[in-house]
C-alpha cells in the first residue's frame, strides 16, 4: 500500500532521511518511534508530500507521490493525515470541519454529506458536539474531530503525526481508543508516536529510527523484548524505565 | 453651531440636491462605501499576489504597492484629474476621478494589512486543508482568507476610517462632498468659520467613530459565537 524506496532528504547540509526503505501492506498498522530529531515526523510528512524529498521514490497505492505528473490533490484524498496540533479550522463548527472535504472536493450537497459526517462524529464519540466550535473543545475532543475530518473521504490510508503529544495525559486514552478501533477495522495506518502501550497492543510492526536511518523494523514482541541495536535498547530504557 | 445646523442641515446632508448635484454627507458616504467595496477585493487580490509562490507575480504586486505608498494621495488625485484625460483622451467626472484615486491608494494600503493577516496564519491551517486534497484556491477562499480577514479586522477598521476622511480631498477637484458643502456654507455666512468647520469636524467624527464601534461589536459577536474568547 505504501512503499518508500531509497528515500533521501536534506535540509541544507543536514541529511534528515538517509536511504529510507519501507513497505507497509494493506491493513497493516505500523508505529514509527525514535528520539526527537530522528526524522520520523519528516518521514511521515513525505508520504503525502507535505515535505518534498531529495531523491528516491514513494508509492502510495501504486501512485508515485513525488512525481510531477501525479495529481497530488487526488492522491491526498486517499491519505488521511492527523497532526500533532489538530489544526482544526477555528472559524467552522465541528460539523463543518468534517464536511469540509466532502463538500469542497466531492461537491456533495450538504444534506447528503451531513449524514456521513454525523456518523463519523458518532464513531469518535462526539455526536453531541456537532454545533460546537473547536475553541470550546478540549484537546482530546479536538483531536477526535480531526480524525473524523480526515476520515470523511474514506481514505484507505491514515497517517498520524504524534497525535497525542500535545494532549494532557488524561486525554491521551480517548484518542488512542479511536485509533485502536480504526486499526481493528483494518485501516492501513502509519503512526509516529511515543505511546509504547499503543505500539505493544495494537500495531503489527514497530519501526525504530535514529539520525534519519531506520535502525529496526520488528514485530512489537521482538522489539520490546529483544531490541537488536544498542540505540533502541537505550531508547526503550528511557521511555519505559520511569 | 446649533443654528448653523438648523439652517443648513439639508445642504450639509445632501448638498444642492434635488435642484443641483447630490453632495454633502450623503455624497461622502457614497464615495466612502464605493471606495471600500471596490478597494477590498483589489486589496485581497494584491495580497494573494504578494504571497504567491510565483516570484514574478509577488514582485509585480510589491512594486505596485510600494509605488502607491510612496505617493501622497493628493498628488494621485491631481494626477488622475489632469493627466489621465490627456493620456486617454476622454475626461472623467470629479466623482469617478476621486473614486479611482481612492481605490488605487486604499487597495495598496489594505493589501499590506491583508497580507500580514495571511502570513500570520499558522502553517498548520493550510497544511490541514491541503492534506485533505483541497486545492490552493479553495484553501485560500475557505480557510485562509476568512480567518486572515477576520484577524486583521481592527487594522482594516483604521484603514476604512481613513478612507472616509480621505474623501474630503475631493474638495480640491470640486467633488460635491461634505467638506465642499461645509465650505459653501462658510462662504455664505462669512463670519463663522470656527463654528462651521467645528461642525464639520464633529460630523466626520460621528461617522468615523460609529463605523469603528460597529465593526468592533461585530468582531466581538463573531468571537463569542465561535468560542474564541
Amino acid at each position: 500500500m505504501i512503499e518508500l524506496q531509497q528515500v533521501n532528504k536534506w535540509y541544507g547540509e543536514h541529511h534528515v532521511l538517509k536511504d529510507v526503505n519501507l513497505e507497509v501492506a494493506r491493513g497493516e498498522v505500523v508505529v514509527v518511534c525514535g528520539p526527537s530529531g530522528s526524522g520520523k515526523s519528516t518521514l511521515i510528512r513525505t508520504i503525502n508530500r507535505l515535505e518534498a524529498i531529495g531523491n528516491g521514490k514513494i508509492l502510495v497505492d501504486g501512485d508515485d507521490v513525488h512525481a510531477k505528473s501525479t495529481n497530488i490533490n487526488r492522491l491526498r484524498q486517499k491519505i488521511g493525515f492527523v497532526f500533532q496540533q489538530f489544526n482544526l479550522f477555528p472559524h467552522m463548527s465541528v460539523l463543518d470541519n468534517v464536511l469540509y472535504a466532502p463538500v469542497n472536493i466531492l461537491k456533495q450537497p450538504r444534506a447528503q454529506a451531513t449524514e456521513l459526517a454525523r456518523s463519523l462524529l458518532e464513531r469518535v464519540g462526539l455526536a453531541d458536539k456537532v454545533k460546537a466550535f473547536p475553541g470550546s473543545l478540549s484537546g482530546g475532543q479536538q483531536q477526535r474531530v480531526a480524525i473524523a475530518r480526515a476520515l470523511a473521504l474514506k481514505p484507505p490510508v491514515m497517517l498520524f503525526d504524534e497525535p497525542t503529544s500535545a494532549l494532557d495525559p488524561e486525554m491521551v486514552g480517548e484518542v488512542l481508543q479511536v485509533m485502536k478501533s480504526l486499526a481493528r477495522d483494518g485501516m492501513t495506518m502509519v503512526c509516529v508516536t511515543h505511546e509504547m502501550g499503543f505500539a505493544r497492543d495494537v500495531c503489527d510492526r514497530v519501526i525504530f529510527m535514529d539520525g534519519g536511518v531506520i535502525l529496526e523494523s520488528a514485530t512489537p514482541e521482538e522489539f520490546f523484548s529483544a531490541p537488536k541495536t544498542p540505540r533502541a535498547q537505550r531508547f526503550l530504557a528511557d521511555v519505559i524505565g520511569h | 453651531m446649533l443654528e448653523i445646523l438648523q439652517d443648513f442641515w439639508l445642504q450639509l446632508l445632501i448638498g444642492q440636491y434635488p435642484k443641483g448635484p447630490l453632495g454633502g454627507l450623503v455624497m461622502t458616504l457614497i464615495l466612502a462605501v464605493c471606495g471600500l467595496l471596490a478597494s477590498l477585493p483589489v486589496a485581497v487580490l494584491l495580497a494573494i499576489a504578494r504571497v504567491s509562490p510565483y516570484r514574478w507575480v509577488a514582485r509585480s504586486a510589491a512594486v505596485f504597492v510600494n509605488c502607491v505608498r510612496g505617493m501622497p494621495l493628493l498628488m494621485l488625485i491631481f494626477w488622475s484629474y489632469f493627466v489621465l484625460p490627456k493620456l486617454t483622451g476622454f475626461s472623467l467626472s470629479g466623482f469617478w476621478t476621486l473614486l479611482a484615486a481612492l481605490v488605487i491608494y486604499e487597495s495598496a494600503y489594505l493589501s499590506e494589512v491583508v497580507r500580514s493577516g495571511i502570513e500570520a496564519l499558522p502553517r498548520g491551517q493550510i497544511e490541514a486543508s491541503r492534506s485533505l486534497g483541497v486545492g490552493y484556491w479553495t484553501t485560500m477562499r475557505k480557510v485562509v482568507l476568512p480567518q486572515a480577514l477576520f484577524n486583521v479586522l481592527p487594522s482594516m477598521t483604521s484603514q476604512f476610517v481613513s478612507t472616509i476622511k480621505e474623501t474630503s480631498l475631493g474638495y480640491v477637484i470640486s467633488v460635491n462632498e461634505l467638506t465642499f458643502a461645509a465650505n459653501q456654507v462658510n462662504n455664505m455666512l462669512l463670519t463663522k468659520p470656527l463654528q462651521v468647520f467645528g461642525l464639520l469636524a464633529l460630523i466626520y467624527f460621528i461617522v468615523c467613530f460609529s463605523m469603528s464601534r460597529a465593526l468592533r461589536s461585530l468582531e466581538w459577536r463573531v468571537r463569542r459565537a465561535r468560542a474564541m474568547v
